[in-house]
């Protein structure tokens, strides 16, 4: 690995990390495009190479936050098993679904969401 | 049924995440927040422990077909501790309503780049379906 190459992934491993710790998300928002505008990924493959990434981050998040007293494991398991089972009925249904509609719901969903937080 | 409620949401985030590439932990937080009345700081460390989960399966589903880098990925993922640490200070530090407003406006940002993309995607692109920007 070249230090160029090293050093971008570094870069894109801290930023991706911030957003996650500070978000509570996994940071592929950010990783996804760095490492495709910065390393050439192909889409796929960022996504993919993100998810990895994200394990260990969200695990650094939990252990930092559980130090802080702030997981709830109970709730964790609460939204985190539906969400397994989710992952695997999407991948099941990828092919008969339009992802444009997709896109448009899950839009839907984080404007309500803000709308949510907000008010 | 508050329960019942966030792990619908849950659930949904799950399965759009999967579909649209965007991580279902966008969803994770405010299901704690709107249903089981987590404050902001305590629902993002709890989506992160779940996310650990959610993240695990995806990744070996990706690496299932070929799409993982494995060295790239662990090298990202080892260098973000100290990106993480620093996230979850501010997250620790500033107001939970602060905080809360932060999150909305990332969900709208999120929400808009969805939209940007299936508008880009509708259009007859000369290009091969580039990836919108960040």
């Amino acid at each position: 690995m070249t230090r160029d190459r090293l050093l971008k992934l570094l870069l894109i491993g801290t930023l991706g990390g911030f957003f996650s710790g500070l978000f509570g998300v996994g940071g592929g928002t950010v990783i996804v495009p760095l490492l495709i505008f910065w390393l050439t990924f192909g889409e796929r493959e960022a996504t993919g190479t993100s998810l990895a990434a994200i394990v260990l981050i969200a695990a650094y998040g939990a252990i930092d936050q559980a130090i802080y007293g702030n997981v709830n494991p109970g709730y964790a398991a609460l939204v985190g098993v539906p969400a397994l089972a989710g992952v695997v009925t999407g991948a099941a249904v990828q092919q008969r679904i339009p992802e444009r509609a997709v896109s448009l719901l899950f839009a839907v969903l984080l404007v309500a969401t803000a709308a949510e937080l907000i008010f | 049924m508050e329960y019942v409620a966030a792990g619908a949401l849950g659930f949904l985030g799950g399965m759009l995440g999967g579909l649209v590439g965007v991580g279902g932990g966008v969803l994770f937080v405010p299901a704690l927040v709107i249903f089981l009345d987590q404050a902001q700081v305590k629902a993002e460390a709890t989506s992160l422990l779940a996310i650990v989960f959610v993240a695990a399966l995806g990744a070996y589903r990706q690496y299932g077909y070929g799409n993982v880098r494995v060295r790239d990925g662990l090298v990202m993922g080892a260098m973000g501790v100290i990106g993480v640490a620093g996230g979850v200070a501010i997250a620790n530090t500033v107001s939970g309503r602060t905080l809360e407003l932060m999150f909305a406006a990332l969900c709208l940002v999120i929400a808009a780049q969805l939209v940007r993309r299936v508008l880009k995607a509708s259009r007859p692109a000369a290009t091969d379906r580039a990836p919108g920007p960040p």
